[in-house]
């Protein structure tokens, strides 16, 4: 049955798109094209899709199958308001939880230890949910000031200590180890270092022309890249003295980074573009890798699994879900 | 005076020089022969017992030359065989080599004039000049002239030994014919006289030092005619840097220098001059070599000042900048300099001029003019300003009216260095052109420091090599630190990433654009939607070609409304969506729209630029109908296609995969052409030419209130002819190409003597094209009176017209014509 990959059985060969079939088909022995010389194979295709949160998707979070239940879970915040639990197992909605009013949710983040979820919406609010054994009840709210895309950002200093930074009046976030330092990358392009403990600007460096729209921090090699309206993307490191530095930029087809996320692995970087495109870049070498053209509309959020799957949500109302050069 | 009292002396000599004759003629005697010339001898002094100087001085005046005649007649090979090993040749010789050098110098080139040729005399004689060159004599010949300066020297015989002299390889060359020595070649020859003119003067101003009066005038004369005979090359180059040294430091030489070049004949002062400056490494030396010259002569200031500038044009920068530069280094030439800038700007900015001289020579003088603008302070510019900006002004004016876009840019660029020189303090003139290595010259010219000193000038070259290697460095530390970072082993395995195809990542656009052409020319009309505007303007063409029954029903109304878009945002590449969209209209319903856009062109209240998009267009249309198969390929820019559906874009993969499995495993028998050839297909422009041609012929010699072709609007004239002859080429092999062709060679008579350059190449490629396009056959018998009409104006503007295009497009259509009557010369076969 050497034809049988091209005929059908999608389900079956989930694990493997067509390109990886084509690829092992071009290096069987006694082929003597060098990998190297063979064209680029062609971008993959997304594992699966999730369908069903009627509504573009603007917070994505992975909710690793580590505790308990062995169940890894996909929740995604909707323009609408709604929370959705996805189970990545049956593919299927287990739950959605409607607490925003009716307003977008703009982040999503469970709390490390337990089933406890924050979410913040465009309705002012950041509410806490428990979602342990079957629950979904708001348990505790903050109410912001600010209206701006922020999303927040959480810190875990110990058990049941969570320090939450929220926007004031605009900005984005990050986070760094030791020292409760705090990474915000502003409307006009800047991202600044605070200082949490001293309540001051460490430091604070322009990346871009236009708002920062997403970043994120590879605290190991003390290096961060910030996407932003424009049509390029930042890289900036920070030194020993706490100095943020612009590293290098990389240019863009078209302009427009909702989200950046780097794999907990730190070595792939993706981007959702307003072009509806994901981009996937080699994050040590800022080489890029893939150009993802699946949505029909707007990327808003990213975000990766512990086991590197990326997951997507775009203003088509469809979350992809890709499986990127596997750890090996 | 003489004869008195030194009677003894002379009859002595001429007693001696009597018998010496007299044996010489008669003795067959070697040993007798040898004594005799060995006691005349004495007289050239060097021997042990010289004769008294009176006696040398008498033999030398006037027994010399006569004597000489007579040693050349006795030369024969029996003659000088009477005494062995050469002696006697060797004692013959000398006389001719150590006497008096201008008379030994006049009897060697008569008896060499003399002899028969070819002849044992002749080169006898040849080879004893070429010793006599070799000898350094020819200095002597020269210094003897410039001592004698007191006598008041025979003119006739200077004037024979200047003829001699400067005409040797010349002479030389006519009787030796192809035994010509390697030593009187003019290549190698003037080289020499180069040397030996060095070593008179060198004389000279040792003479000079010693306290003697001396004159340089023959050594001038050499000069000049030497260069006037086209030498100055092989000549001035010996000369030059020889005296470019020796004038360094020492005023004597400078004084002799300028004498020297003072002294030259009228008649050769150009020759020499134009020499000198060529020669001459830079305004130092030149000033060094000519000193004031052009204020003592005005020759050499007619030479300098407007033979050189306005008269040629051949010479390169450098020797531009040495010439300028010689007349501003001095307070006294100063003037001449302002005087010949304010002639520049006049003839640079003269229409006339512009519309007749070559380009290269408005070119040259705009870079004298961007020279001498560089070498003025602005307090002399101050005094005559006025006068200066008027011209320039009037200048600028008429290039920028030329259709000629190498003359417009000249315009701008002199008009922007120039006001900012002479009109510092007001608003500077900036122009848009782009760059290229001829403007960078003639901005570089502006700022003569640079170009001055060498070692500034090697500055720009470093500067990209620094600026280039920060980068590397970033690279290069990048690499390093990437490497250091890359060290934890589990890293190293990223280099594995693949990438994946990146080709689909183009542009985004958004897909708004409309699906028919019907609501095209509504969302262009209706401006309230800017990205519908944009989406449409890419989206228009490829609509176009896809749904042509659509097309042709709004065809007009769409041409009318692309005619008349105007760019609003900025959209990249306005024009060319504008005009690629024009065209297709034009190819899917031709008769229509050309018609539209014809009488479009002719109609009131339309900009120059639209009526040169009509001529544009039409020229692309016509060609795209005329060659289909180029509309084959599949439109480009369409919209964005669908979002995959999961698992379609595997297919050719995996169909790929499949088929090259099948082709291994299969055998062909026979292997057809892999690819189609491009499939017949009627010419489409046949039924249409007339519309595209006639309509725009007919109307050029009716001027509206706004738009006169014949007037000012020559570049329309001119993309006018040109679009004309570009329809009469695409409609080759067409039925219509006779009468276009015979409406064309009209227009083309009426037109011919058109004053603007671009309008007669348009002319001159429409000959062409009217030669390729109708049949020979029907040019022949339709239009033999056209025919010889234009071979006549070609033939003339071939010689005369001063714009090279002209003349090599003219040349090229009398090639064609020539080509024509080859084919039909040969009778056909019964």
């Amino acid at each position: 049955m050497p034809l049988a990959p091209g005929t059908s059985h999608t389900s079956d060969f989930a694990g493997r798109s067509w390109s990886e079939a084509w690829t092992e088909g071009r290096d069987t022995p006694g082929d003597c094209i060098l990998p190297s010389m063979a064209p680029p194979p062609p971008p993959p295709d997304p594992q699966f899709v999730l369908r069903g949160a009627q509504s573009a998707v603007h917070a994505l979070h992975f909710c690793g199958g580590a505790q308990g239940q062995g169940q890894p879970l996909l929740l995604s915040g909707s323009l609408h308001g709604l929370v959705h639990i996805w189970s990545l197992q049956t593919r299927r909605v287990l739950a959605t939880l409607d607490g925003h009013t009716g307003k977008c949710v703009t982040w999503l983040q469970t709390l490390p230890p337990g089933p406890q979820l924050l979410s913040q919406g465009r309705d002012l609010r950041v509410h806490v949910w428990d979602l342990a054994e079957g629950r979904n009840a708001i348990v505790d709210s903050v109410c912001l000031e600010s209206v701006g895309f922020c999303r927040g950002s959480i810190l875990a200093c110990g058990p049941q200590r969570w320090m939450l930074a929220m926007p004031g009046k605009g900005g984005d976030e990050a986070d760094s180890s030791p020292l409760p330092l705090l990474l915000a990358g502003y409307e006009d392009g800047s991202v600044a270092l605070w200082d949490v403990s001293a309540r001051k600007v460490c430091s604070r460096v322009a990346c871009h022309e236009e708002p920062v729209m997403g970043l994120d921090f590879d605290s190991q090699k003390a290096r961060g890249v910030s996407g932003s309206a424009e049509k390029a993307l930042a890289v900036w490191s920070l030194d020993e003295q706490r100095a943020l530095q612009v590293h290098r930029t990389h240019q863009l087809t078209n302009p427009g980074v909702a989200d950046v996320r780097i794999r907990p692995d730190r070595r792939l970087l993706a981007t959702a573009g307003w072009d509806h495109r994901i981009r996937v870049f080699h994050w040590r070498t800022m080489k890029p890798l893939a150009v993802l053209a699946f949505h029909s509309a707007a990327v808003h959020c990213l975000a990766f699994a512990t086991d590197g799957l990326l997951a997507a949500g775009s203003g088509d109302q469809r979350i992809s879900v890709w499986s990127l050069y596997p750890r090996m | 005076m003489k004869s008195g009292g030194m009677d003894p002396v002379l009859s002595t000599v001429r007693l001696t020089v009597r018998e010496a004759v007299h044996t010489l003629s008669s003795s067959e005697d070697g040993g007798c022969i040898f004594s005799t010339l060995g006691s005349l001898k004495r007289y050239l002094g060097e021997t042990e017992n010289p004769a008294l100087p009176e006696e040398q001085e008498e033999f030398a005046r006037i027994h010399f030359s006569t004597f000489l005649r007579c040693l050349v007649g006795k030369l024969s090979p029996d003659w000088l065989e009477l005494l062995p090993d050469g002696q006697l040749e060797e004692l013959w010789a000398s006389f001719f080599l150590e006497g008096p050098a201008d008379q030994a110098f006049l009897v060697l080139m008569e008896a060499i004039e003399g002899a028969a040729s070819p002849s044992f005399r002749l080169m006898k004689m040849a080879r004893l000049l070429a010793r006599f060159l070799s000898a350094g004599r020819m200095a002597a010949v020269m210094e003897g002239q410039c001592r004698q300066q007191m006598e008041p020297a025979f003119p006739l015989l200077q004037e024979t030994l200047l003829s001699k002299v400067v005409g040797l390889p010349d002479h030389l060359g006519n009787r030796l014919q192809r035994e010509n020595l390697a030593g009187f070649f003019p290549q190698n020859y003037f080289p020499l006289l180069g040397e030996e003119l060095l070593r008179a003067l060198q004389v000279v101003v040792e003479s000079l030092r010693g306290g003697l009066d001396c004159s340089v005038s023959f050594l001038s004369q050499v000069l000049g005619k030497a260069c006037v005979h086209g030498r100055q090359k092989e000549l001035l180059g010996v000369l030059v840097p020889r005296l470019t040294a020796l004038t360094q430091g020492s005023c004597l030489w400078q004084r002799v220098c300028w004498r020297l070049v003072e002294r030259v004949p009228d008649r050769a002062m150009e020759a020499v001059l134009t020499g000198l400056v060529e020669a001459a490494s830079g305004p130092e030396v030149l000033s060094r070599l000519l000193g004031n010259l052009v204020m003592k002569s005005k020759k050499a200031q007619f030479v300098m000042t407007r033979k050189l500038l306005f008269l040629q044009y051949r010479y390169t920068t450098p020797v531009l900048q040495s010439l300028l530069g010689y007349l501003a280094m001095d307070s006294q030439r100063r003037p001449l300099l302002i005087q010949a800038l304010k002639e520049l700007l006049e003839t640079w900015g003269s229409s006339s001029a512009i519309r007749h001289a070559p380009l290269a020579q408005q070119h040259y003088i705009s870079k004298a003019i961007l020279v001498c603008l560089a070498h003025l302070g602005e307090a002399e510019l101050q005094d005559c300003r006025d006068e200066l900006l008027a011209s320039l002004m009037a200048g600028v004016q008429s290039h920028l009216d030329s259709s000629l876009p190498a003359v417009r840019r000249l315009g701008m660029i002199v008009a922007e260095v120039a006001s900012a020189q002479i009109h510092p303090e007001g608003p500077p003139l900036r122009f848009q052109y782009e760059e290229d290595e001829l403007t960078r010259e003639l901005l570089a010219l502006a700022t003569p420091q640079p170009a001055a000193n060498s070692p500034s000038e090697a500055g720009p070259p470093v500067a990209p090599v620094t600026a280039e290697t920060p980068n590397k460095e970033t690279v290069s530390s990048g690499g390093p630190q990437a490497q250091s970072e890359g060290s934890d082993s589990e890293l190293d395995s990223d280099d594995e990433f693949v990438p994946y195809d990146m080709s689909g990542d183009t542009e985004l656009r958004s897909s708004k654009a409309p699906v028919y052409v019907r609501d095209c020319v509504e969302a262009l009309t209706t401006s309230e939607n800017w990205e519908r505007w944009e989406a449409t303007l890419w989206a228009l063409e490829g609509l176009i070609f896809r749904s042509p029954a659509a097309t042709q029903e709004v065809s007009v109304e769409l041409a009318k409304v692309l005619l008349h878009l105007e760019e609003k945002t900025g959209v990249a590449g306005f024009e060319g969506l504008r005009q690629r969209a024009l065209v297709a209209v034009t190819v899917t319903d031709p008769v229509r729209v050309a018609e539209y856009l014809t009488t479009q062109f002719y109609a009131l209240n339309y900009s120059l630029r639209q009526r040169m998009d009509i001529l544009d267009v039409l020229t692309l249309a016509a060609q795209e109908l005329s060659q289909p198969w180029r509309r084959r390929k599949p439109p480009q820019q369409g919209p964005p296609g669908p979002g995959p559906q999961p698992g379609s874009p595997a297919t050719p993969a995996w169909r790929a995969v499949v088929e090259e499995r099948i082709r291994s495993k299969t055998r062909r028998v026979s292997k057809g052409s892999a690819g189609q050839g491009p499939a017949a297909d009627p010419n489409k422009f046949n039924s249409v030419a007339g519309y595209f041609f006639f309509p725009l012929i007919q109307h050029f010699d009716r001027p509206l209130v706004t738009f006169d072709l014949l007037g000012d609007d020559q570049l329309v004239l001119g993309r006018l002819v040109h679009t004309l002859g570009a329809l009469m080429y695409l409609s080759v092999n067409t039925m219509v190409a006779v009468p276009m062709g015979k409406a064309l060679l009209e227009f083309v008579w009426v037109l011919r003597f058109h004053g603007d350059a671009y309008v007669r190449q348009g002319l001159l490629s429409a000959v062409s094209s009217v030669l390729l396009s109708v049949p020979a056959e029907q040019l022949l018998a339709d239009l033999p009176d056209e025919l010889l009409e234009a071979q006549s104006w070609l033939a003339d503007v071939a010689q005369k017209d001063p714009d090279e295009d002209c003349r090599t497009l003219a040349i090229k259509a009398l090639l064609l014509l020539e080509k024509l009557r080859d084919k039909l010369l040969p009778p056909p076969p019964p």
